[in-house]
Formats: structure tokens, C-alpha cells, sequence
């Protein structure tokens, strides 16, 4: 259900940056969302087909880009995705570690006539 | 007609981050401690809520912010204790937002209030992602949850500033690990309070008003 406020949002972010560039039409609209951010994107293009209806960017083309989740290990410094599970270091099986992406939920670009 | 490319490269949730940095410099005003409290449905957070009031009751001005999907059964528990509560139904929405929090902070006494107590919807997947205004987050985590529970929903627990492992008195009926739980839980957050409680029998509790009180003080010494 979060999705629909993250769409709303989207969507209204989407409208004010086409507005500033007097745009008159929003055709494409390319998001990047990490794996950990909770954002399911069939939900978003679902709401968002709803949602965009009778505005400027009705009918746009969604396009995710999906960040994996990478995590830093506290003792070795090693990157890695963590396994369903297991975010123990594969390498020194520390379990210490600190997120470093897969929480992005970010507006890259639009694209407009 | 030409395709023109413009970049944007803002967060989604900028929005919402704005309202909440003018709900947080609202509260900072009045000197109000503020804290989200979050977790999963039945976990506790209205339990402790309630402890929490009561042993607060000489020491500082509780209000409380109720967020449930429906229904008013939590506010009217704490109306009945005799603190200002606001109530917010999200209507099938699975967390609060900054704009619904500053429409509750509306029906509140902030220039009376001490320490106000948010009880964010029960879920662990979003609510973490939505800043209200806060300055500290809480979670609660119940023992029959499992405690596994880190590895499932790792944003939740690496964003605490606090996590309450609720419902301690339960062990012996429970297969949970502790020790495995708070390695898990502060090896995602190394920074985190971490603190087994009961709010049934009170135990554990006192560590929690012990912290719960010294930042209500820090923050009005401001």
C-alpha cells in the first residue's frame, strides 16, 4: 500500500519538473529503486496508470532501475550482497556490517515534448 | 515533436522530508521530545505507550499521536489516562506521513508537552522510509516474532535508535536466541540502544525510562 504515496509523489514531482521546463507532455519517466527500499514496481505502474490519468503525463513510460543491496563488512571492508539470510561477511564472517545501497527511491530523469 | 531528456536526480520522498524538517523544527520550538515508535501488529507499541505514560506521570508532559489503519481503540485507552491524543486512521495507508503528523500536532498542547509519543502504524516494511519530524525512532521487536526477524526487515532495525525486545517473560515457552538476535540486530546498527523487555511484568522497563528520561531532559535543557 505504500506504493500509492510513493506514486502520488512520484507523479507530482514529475508534473513540477515538466511544468518548470514547460513541457507539454511527459513521456518517460526513469526511477531508481534498491532492492531494500520495499517498492514493488508492478504496484507503482499499477497506481500510477490510475493516478496520471487526465494529467500531462498520462500513458508516460515507467523505467526502474534496480540497485542490488551491498552492504560493507565492518572488519575487512569487504562489499558484498548479502545471501536470503545471511548477511554474515562471506570472507571473515564478521556479522557486523553497514548498508551501502539498495535503499534508493529516486526520480533520475524525465522525459518530455 | 522532440523527446527532451531532464534530469532530476531527487528523492522521491523529498517532499515528505520537507514537512517533516518544518514538523521537527515546530516540536524543537516548543522543546518537545518527540519518538516514532514502530513495529510489527501486536508487538507492543501500545503497551509500552501506556507503561510509559504511567511512569512518566510526575516527571513530564505526555501527549500521544495514535496512527491505526482504523478504528480508535488505542486513543481512547490512553483519553481514558487522562493525555492529550490525537488520533490518525491512515484508511488502509500502512504508515504515517509527515503531512498527517502536522495536521495532528494541530489538536495537541505543544507549548505544555514534554515528551510526545508517536505510535506509528504496526508494519515493518515502510514506515522507516517516511521521516515525521522525530528525534529518535523506536522499535519494538516481540519475542514470538522469532528472531530472525533483523535479516527479513534489515532497514527497520539499522534505523532504530532504539530496539525493545518486548514480551521477554515469554522465553520459556519461546525457541529465541537472544544472543544471536542482539549480534544480529547490532550488527546492522552498531550504534543501536539495544533492550530486552517485558511491558507485562516490568521487567527490563527501568532502562528504558532510564533513557526514555534523560533525553526528555536533554532536550528541553536546549
Amino acid at each position: 500500500m505504500h506504493e500509492y504515496s510513493i506514486t502520488e509523489s512520484m507523479l507530482s514531482l514529475a508534473l513540477e519538473k515538466a511544468n518548470e521546463a514547460s513541457a507539454s507532455k511527459i513521456t518517460g519517466i526513469n526511477l531508481v529503486v534498491g532492492d531494500l527500499s520495499g517498492v514493488v514496481k508492478e504496484c507503482v505502474q499499477f497506481y500510477f496508470d490510475f493516478l496520471a490519468r487526465g494529467t500531462i503525463a498520462s500513458g508516460a513510460e515507467l523505467a526502474f532501475e534496480a540497485k542490488p543491496t551491498q552492504v560493507r563488512c565492518h572488519k575487512c571492508d569487504n562489499v558484498f550482497t548479502p545471501s536470503d539470510g545471511n548477511w554474515a561477511c562471506p570472507e571473515c564472517h564478521e556479522t557486523g556490517i553497514e548498508i551501502v545501497s539498495g535503499r534508493e527511491c529516486y526520480m533520475e530523469s524525465i522525459e518530455v515534448e | 515533436m522532440n523527446v527532451k531528456v531532464i534530469k532530476v536526480g531527487e528523492d522521491i520522498l523529498g517532499a515528505n522530508e520537507e514537512k517533516a524538517r518544518a514538523n521537527k523544527s515546530r516540536l524543537d520550538g516548543y522543546g518537545v521530545l518527540t519518538v516514532d515508535i514502530m513495529s510489527s501488529p501486536g508487538a507492543g507499541k501500545t503497551s509500552l505507550i501506556m507503561a510509559t505514560i504511567k511512569h512518566m506521570k510526575d516527571k513530564a508532559s505526555t501527549a500521544v499521536i495514535e496512527g491505526d489503519v482504523a478504528s480508535s481503540v488505542d486513543a481512547d485507552k490512553i483519553n481514558e489516562m487522562g493525555i492529550p491524543v490525537v488520533q490518525i486512521n491512515t484508511a488502509g495507508g500502512c504508515h504515517l506521513d509527515a503531512n498527517m503528523v502536522e495536521i495532528a500536532l494541530n489538536g495537541l498542547p505543544l507549548e505544555d508537552t514534554d515528551l510526545l509519543l508517536i505510535e506509528n502504524v504496526g508494519n515493518l516494511i515502510c514506515p522507516n522510509a517516511f521521516i515525521l519530524g522525530e528525534d529518535k525512532r523506536v522499535m519494538i521487536s516481540s519475542m514470538p516474532e522469532g528472531d530472525d526477524k533483523p535479516y527479513k526487515y534489515p532497514a527497520m532495525f539499522a534505523d532504530s535508535d532504539v530496539v525493545l525486545l518486548n514480551k521477554i517473560d515469554l522465553q520459556p515457552h519461546l525457541e529465541f536466541d537472544v544472543d544471536n538476535f542482539k549480534k544480529i540486530v547490532t550488527g546492522l546498527n552498531p550504534d543501536v540502544i539495544f533492550l530486552p523487555v517485558s511491558c507485562k511484568t516490568g521487567e527490563g522497563m527501568d532502562a528504558w525510562f532510564d533513557w526514555l528520561e534523560s533525553v526528555v531532559k536533554g532536550k528541553k535543557k536546549k
